[in-house]
């Protein structure tokens, strides 16, 4: 499980050539330890990647039913048969957040019924719309009942360190996303013993870093956090919220958000708020999507590829 | 405007007290007042009441918002899907900030004044 197949790597430049900003879901490609965002899934699938493949939803948010996408249940449903259509089957899956609209048990039943036809294991972390019943606890009984505090925690597979934090609870007046002290000391204590060379996959559902701040499109402490994982050679940072591709670059570390299964939200202040997006129906499956990300080798990037629900 | 009146007249029970809710609304603060979310955003973004009157937020985005006060001066309410409403009445003249906890760069403020009609010092 520990070694990545350095023979069968697939056409590198043609992972690249299919990196794209309009997608269902994200491919993720682990590579060597840097993620590689593979394009449409089934561009991704015939690449032929070995090593470790995962696939990220994000956004689904059960139970929404306005203008913007009457049936979000009916898209979630569409995602996971793309996942399953994946020439090659990924690993698990990871979720980021915002699973349900209300944090409703039903919407929280729906979610799990259509998900589970993925038949992955499926690692998630809560988005704020996942912890609006009154005693914030339907998720953390459902998908937390082994993390740390409020639903953080880590797992290893093939060699990379995965990191799921929690940056949607106890926000503060006129800030962003917050992670908060325990959950920081955690992660500081998490990795402090781990070797520079292991590739580390964090994801939340909140954007770790700046996206826009007038719309809230970030982590108050994620620097923070960002800063314990400076020593690392491959850092790939995964999160969800806004509802669309955007990627960055910064030194070894590489951040990248999905879209959503569920509706589109605006570019940063492209319009008068980040509320959901009425497009034309024929256009509202190329803004929704999936990802899936493969790691070939060690010392790579990760080949991040996201994946419209309708081309 | 009709939201005011009722409430006062529910208040004093006297029909008289319609005619004295009209001379309160041309006063600088109503009784109660309402206060409409839309687009990610608090209208009135300071809303002034008297002590004894209620503040009624009305969500008119299509994504959920809901309330909490910045320092723990009121008790939150649930998360407000579109068109779902929330209302506290507030008896101490204060100043009183609040939030959106789903969204917390939405922020606003609730200015209580006395109901004999003096500005509240606090």
């Amino acid at each position: 499980m520990s070694e990545f197949d350095r023979d069968n790597s697939p056409n590198r430049r043609k992972v690249l050539e299919c990196m794209t900003w309009v997608g269902t879901g994200v491919l993720w490609t682990i590579s060597g330890g840097v993620p590689h965002s593979i394009g449409l899934i089934g561009e991704a699938g015939a690449a032929g990647t070995r090593g470790l493949t995962f696939a990220q939803i994000s956004d689904s948010h059960v139970g929404f039913d306005k203008p913007a996408n009457p049936n979000a249940r009916g898209t979630l449903e569409e995602a996971i048969a793309r996942i399953n259509a994946l020439p090659e089957k990924p690993a698990f899956m990871i979720h980021t957040g915002d699973i349900t609209h209300l944090s409703k048990e039903k919407e929280f039943d729906d979610a799990d019924s259509i998900i589970s036809q993925s038949r992955l294991d499926v690692h998630y972390v809560p988005g704020e719309h996942d912890f609006l019943d009154p005693e914030q606890k339907l998720y953390r009984e459902r998908y937390a009942r082994a993390a740390k505090g409020t639903g953080w925690y880590s797992f290893d597979a093939n060699g990379v360190h995965f990191i799921g934090l929690n940056n949607v609870v106890d926000l503060k007046a006129g800030g962003l996303g917050n992670l908060g002290a325990d959950q920081l000391e955690w992660l500081e204590d998490d990795v402090k013993s781990r070797s520079a060379s292991t590739p580390i996959v964090v994801f939340a559902h909140i954007p770790l870093w700046t996206v826009y701040q007038d719309w809230g499109w970030g982590t108050d402490d994620g620097a923070q956090a960002l800063s314990y994982l400076k020593r690392f050679g491959s850092v790939t940072v995964l999160n969800g919220h806004i509802h669309q591709v955007m990627q960055k670059v910064e030194g070894n570390v590489t951040f990248h958000t999905a879209r959503s299964t569920a509706f589109p939200q605006p570019a940063p202040g492209a319009a008068a708020s980040p509320g959901p997006m009425k497009v034309p129906e024929e256009q509202l499956r190329q803004m929704l999507g999936i990802a899936d990300v493969t790691l070939k080798e060690a010392g790579q990037r990760l080949a991040i590829v996201d994946s419209p629900l309708k081309a | 405007m009709l939201r005011h009146i009722i409430a006062a007249a529910g208040l004093g029970g006297l029909a008289g007290l319609v005619l004295g809710a009209g001379v309160l609304l041309a006063a600088p603060a109503d009784p109660s007042g309402t206060i409409s979310i839309d687009n990610f955003t608090f209208a009135p973004a300071t809303l002034t009441v008297k002590a004894g009157g209620s503040v009624t937020w009305i969500n008119k985005d299509d994504i959920p918002h809901a309330i909490a006060s910045a320092t723990g001066a009121f008790t939150k309410s649930k998360a407000l899907d579109t068109d779902d409403t929330f209302s506290f009445t507030f008896t101490t003249p204060g100043t009183y900030k609040y939030f959106c906890y789903l969204h917390p760069r939405m922020v606003g403020s609730i200015v209580v004044e006395a109901a004999t009609g003096s500005a509240a010092t606090q």
